[in-house]
């Protein structure tokens, strides 16, 4: 009963500040609402047992991107965008777009619910650090290193992109 | 009520049509880069909710990847940004049409 209630508190907050985001103005609004929808998928994770990715989750997403993306808003200063005034066509073209996504998603998932594996009962130790880490360094220890070369391609391009004398 | 895989899918689905309209409908650059945030994170539900269902730490070493490599690009999204910010002065999508012929 517990696991329910969870979900679906932390579903509600999640998709109430996923809308947040989309209609706020300011843009440092806006990530705040994303940092708390990050927070709410962290709960999530832990309420299925992945409790190492949830801590991720928070550490990565809310404590280094987040961060970044506001420091990047403030270093902009970019003011608030004017208040829409009128809905034009590109605005309702947008807009189905997006529901016909929703609606494609919908039929996939109600077309395979049968199809849907059983739920197992996962034991207490599979989203623990240990569990995920001696995969990480075994079975997926080259995507790992990849990735590693992956960060550090990315760290020099930001650098390189950002400096001042771009030229 | 049993809380099964599809409710999970079902809000990975929700969350993800949200983070498409933010794409679709926003023209400030910063505000589509967290709506490509929240689509990332959309899809990882999924991968947590059938790695748990299905018993098999697969899909979170999934999940590991794609921060990792959401990291990398946000940190190289947003130099761009700066980048365009400081050519044009501004991050309105719409005023970006250097490709246009």
């Amino acid at each position: 009963m517990f696991a329910q209630l969870f979900f679906f508190f932390f579903a509600a907050v999640a998709i109430a500040s996923g809308i947040g985001l989309i209609v706020s103005r300011n843009p440092v609004f806006g990530a705040l609402w994303l940092v708390l929808n990050l927070f709410c998928v962290a709960a999530l994770y832990i309420t299925m047992n992945a409790r190492f990715l949830g801590v991720i989750q928070i550490l990565v997403y809310a404590g280094a991107i987040m961060v970044l993306f506001l420091f990047v808003i403030m270093l902009l200063n970019l003011a608030a965008l004017p208040k829409l005034q009128s809905v034009n066509r590109k605005l309702v073209v947008a807009f189905l777009l997006g529901m016909a996504v929703l609606a494609q998603l919908t039929y996939v998932l109600a077309g395979s619910l049968d199809l849907l594996p059983e739920p197992t009962m996962p034991d207490a130790a599979s989203g623990s650090a240990s569990a995920l880490g001696q995969e990480l360094l075994t079975r997926y220890a080259l995507p790992l290193e990849i990735t590693g070369i992956l960060l550090l391609v990315a760290t020099i391009g930001a650098v390189l992109l950002a400096r001042r004398k771009f030229e | 009520m049993e809380l099964t895989l599809s409710w999970y899918l079902s809000l990975s689905a929700v969350l993800f049509t949200i983070g498409t309209l933010g794409v679709l409908l926003r023209r400030n650059a910063i505000v589509v880069f967290m709506s490509i945030e929240l689509m990332l994170n959309a899809v990882n539900i999924t991968l947590v909710a059938f790695s748990r269902s299905m018993g098999d730490v697969a899909g979170q070493m999934l999940v590991f990847f794609v921060m990792a490599v959401a990291a990398a690009e946000a940190a190289v999204g947003l130099a761009i940004v700066i980048a365009l910010f400081r050519k044009k002065e501004t991050v309105d999508l719409s005023r970006f049409n250097l490709f246009r012929f």
